[in-house]
């Protein structure tokens, strides 16, 4: 009776939130659920019992008391639940926690110090030397030297594959293969990933689906519904919302049987008893969250890459505004768009919206909300044209980062990409005169005003 | 640990250790469409505290083969099979729901097996709601989501879980859908035509505790007064701001009431 197994179920599951322009097709016995919006404000987050404090604390705390002797056992012991040191768990990155997995529709999230550090600890939860990953060639460049050249030292090879290419995917496929692994929105192109397609390919194999969503949102596409076992976020980009922080979250949706019949064997750091944690075997223990009991219990215990509740607290408060700042992000993008698709110093803008992009047909079925505010296009001309048009800019900021309040300008050749070769490059989608943008909240005509001059100025020969 | 009980393979958890003669031994039977886990924390503390642990998967859930037991009652007689499959005389029975009728009426049936009886969450009656168990009949995911929606207090719903980092709502939607075809409804039907919890509860010789949440919509604390006053010897606790998921809304008010019970 799984969710994806439910073709009539909607986004009106008890857990995920209602789309507000859905309508519930069930009677009014049922019992309410809270709308996507109404979660980010409220979700994991309840008024402080100690104070009333309305807001989250920040409770900046290496370590927490123990009641007594037995019941400080009980909680090292998972016993009982609790808080015992700060880079286990702490409050204020428990609500975090909660809060993104109840956006996504999980069963549980753990907050780590960056993206690549939530990447990192879900591959090391799921596999150990001598296992292999299958993963999309269009991602993150910090993702792919994770993967291409840092992994393969511990043991751990990738294969590469066009995301759009179902076939590439099972031809990858290895006895030793362990995840399939992609964005939601490749990066820089924005090629979609087809997530149905993907994860059944993958859970024929007895693998999970891992989906980098950090460039959708829960706003925009919830990768659990469509099949993706694991998601993580770079929640220092839209989550979080206004560049102050770096952070990352990694969400388990429950959803994926490591001790199933295809994924036997497989998974023995889920499915086997763990002598580093008194012989618990995390699968028996959880039956929904094996995986999240790992890569808490030893992940995040022994290689620390844990958040500060200083920044939960600042991705809770972005978090807050997140359907109203994506709703914007989008219509801005939406606009953006739409300018620069006519212009005629402008070729090839990569936004799936558009008919041209190949992805156009499953950017409808999956992303009907939006695609995103990040995307690339090619100045024409010289590389030097290239260069004159983000000095020009005046209210984008050309840096490396995506998803703040403020526009953002890059050129992924010699910045975010730059240690792929030519060959790589091109295969991922970029060229010399790739440009990538992250649109900010400013207003439109303000943007538009400010692309137009910098391609004014780009130009002039 | 897996046994075979009644010809069938059954899991039970022991909280990774093994059997201990000397001890006494603690069955968890879980509700209904769920599994062992439900009881993670607590039997996990009475496995590493002086007791043999058997968290059951009931039959056709969770990890256990064979078939759906179709009443309270076949799951009252199963209870000793499991026992006497685990080489175990008496034991100490915990059951929540669903788990906790079948632990009632074993203890009226078997009396000689049971030491103590913990019942979470009972009632009796049970009713079911015909919506509910319409759409478990047809395997519709709307049961799940009743179930989940139904199980747990309004505040809780909202988040603020002891287990950090876990999202209660979406961790027991994600365990009901785990439920095999016509297992949920078997479960769901064996509850509502249970009629004889009173007079089995009057028939019960050993101690009982009863634990009920505050807020239990699934099965509010007043249709559990009758077999409260029909039990010989019983103690209650009463689990303020919770509601049916028990041992996941207050695990440690749970816990508690267990240790000092058992």
């Amino acid at each position: 009776m799984r969710a994806r197994a439910c073709p009539g179920l909607r986004y009106h599951s008890a857990t995920l939130g209602r789309l507000s322009h859905l309508p519930s097709p069930l009677p009014m016995t049922r019992p309410k659920t809270p709308h996507l919006d109404t979660l980010s404000l409220h979700a994991g987050a309840r008024p402080d019992p100690a104070t009333g404090a309305r807001a989250t604390p920040i409770y900046a705390s290496a370590s927490f008391v123990l009641p007594d002797s037995d019941h400080g056992a009980a909680l090292f012991n998972m016993e009982r639940a609790g808080h015992v040191y700060s880079r286990i768990s702490n409050p204020t990155c428990a609500v975090l926690e909660e809060r993104i997995a109840a956006l996504e529709g999980g069963v549980g999230a753990i907050a780590t110090a960056s993206g690549q550090a939530a990447l990192h600890l879900a591959i090391v939860s799921l596999m150990g030397a001598g296992s292999h990953i299958v993963a999309s060639r269009a991602i993150y460049g910090g993702s792919h030297n994770l993967l291409a050249y840092t992994l393969p030292r511990f043991g751990i090879e990738t294969a590469f594959v066009d995301p759009r290419d179902l076939d590439a995917w099972r031809a990858a496929i290895r006895p030793a293969t362990r995840l399939l692994f992609g964005e939601t929105l490749g990066n820089p192109g924005l090629d979609v990933l087809d997530i149905p397609r993907v994860a059944a390919l993958a859970h024929e194999h007895g693998l999970p689906l891992l989906a980098d969503a950090t460039f959708t949102t829960p706003y925009l596409l919830q990768p659990f519904v469509h099949g993706a076992d694991l998601v993580f976020h770079s929640a220092t980009k839209f989550l979080s919302g206004h560049g102050v922080v770096i952070g990352g979250l990694l969400v388990d949706s429950g959803q994926f049987d490591w001790d199933g019949p295809r994924a036997r064997g497989k998974f023995p750091t889920l499915t086997e008893p763990y002598a580093g944690f008194h012989d618990m075997v995390f699968a028996e223990e959880s039956t929904t969250a094996g995986f999240l009991l790992r890569a808490r219990r030893e992940g995040i215990r022994d290689f620390g890459a844990c958040m500060s509740p200083f920044t939960a607290f600042q991705i809770l408060q972005g978090m807050e505004t997140l359907p109203l700042r994506m709703a914007r992000h989008v219509d801005n993008a939406r606009l953006i768009v739409a300018f620069l698709a006519t212009h005629p110093l402008v070729e090839a803008v990569g936004y799936p919206e558009l008919p041209g992009h190949p992805d156009h047909a499953l950017a409808a079925k999956l992303l009907p909300r939006g695609c995103g505010a990040v995307f690339s296009f090619n100045i024409k001309g010289t590389r030097a044209q290239g260069r004159r048009f983000i000095e020009a800019l005046q209210f984008f900021s050309h840096l490396a980062n995506v998803g703040d309040a403020k526009s953002l300008v890059i050129h992924p050749a010699s910045t975010t990409h730059f240690r792929m070769a030519a060959e790589d490059l091109a295969k991922a989608g970029i060229t010399e005169g790739t440009i990538r943008l992250s649109v900010g909240l400013e207003h439109p005509d303000d943007l538009i005003e400010d692309l137009s001059r910098a391609l004014h100025a780009a130009g002039k020969t | 640990m897996r046994l075979v009980v009644a010809g069938s393979e059954v899991y039970v958890y022991t909280g990774s250790k093994p059997p201990v003669r000397t001890q006494p031994s603690v069955v968890f039977v879980h509700g209904a469409g769920n599994d062992h886990s439900v009881w993670a924390l607590q039997s996990r503390y009475f496995a590493h505290h002086g007791k043999n642990v058997l968290a059951v998967d009931l039959p056709a859930h969770g990890r256990s083969g064979g078939a759906a037991l179709p009443s309270v009652e076949a799951l009252a007689d199963w209870i000793p099979d499991l026992l006497d499959a685990a080489e175990i005389d008496r034991a100490q029975l915990v059951g929540h729901s669903l788990g906790s009728l079948a632990s009632l009426e074993c203890a009226a049936r078997h009396p000689e097996r049971v030491e103590k009886l913990a019942l979470i969450g009972p009632a009796a009656p049970m009713p079911v709601s015909e919506a509910l168990l319409d759409a478990a009949q047809r395997n519709d995911h709307v049961a799940c989501e009743l179930i989940t929606g139904w199980s747990y207090s309004a505040g809780k719903k909202l988040g603020g879980n002891q287990v950090p980092g876990m999202w209660l709502t979406g961790n027991a939607l994600r365990l009901l859908e785990r439920t095999k075809p016509g297992v949920l409804h078997a479960d769901l039907a064996a509850c509502d035509r249970y009629r004889a919890g009173l007079e089995s509860a009057a028939r019960v010789r050993c101690p009982t505790l009863v634990i009920l949440g505050a807020r239990d919509l699934m099965a509010p604390p007043k249709n559990a007064q009758g077999l409260i006053n029909a039990l010989p010897d019983v103690k209650v606790v009463t689990v303020p701001e919770c509601g049916h998921a028990l041992m996941a809304e207050q695990p440690d008010a749970v816990l508690d009431a267990l240790r000092a019970f058992l």
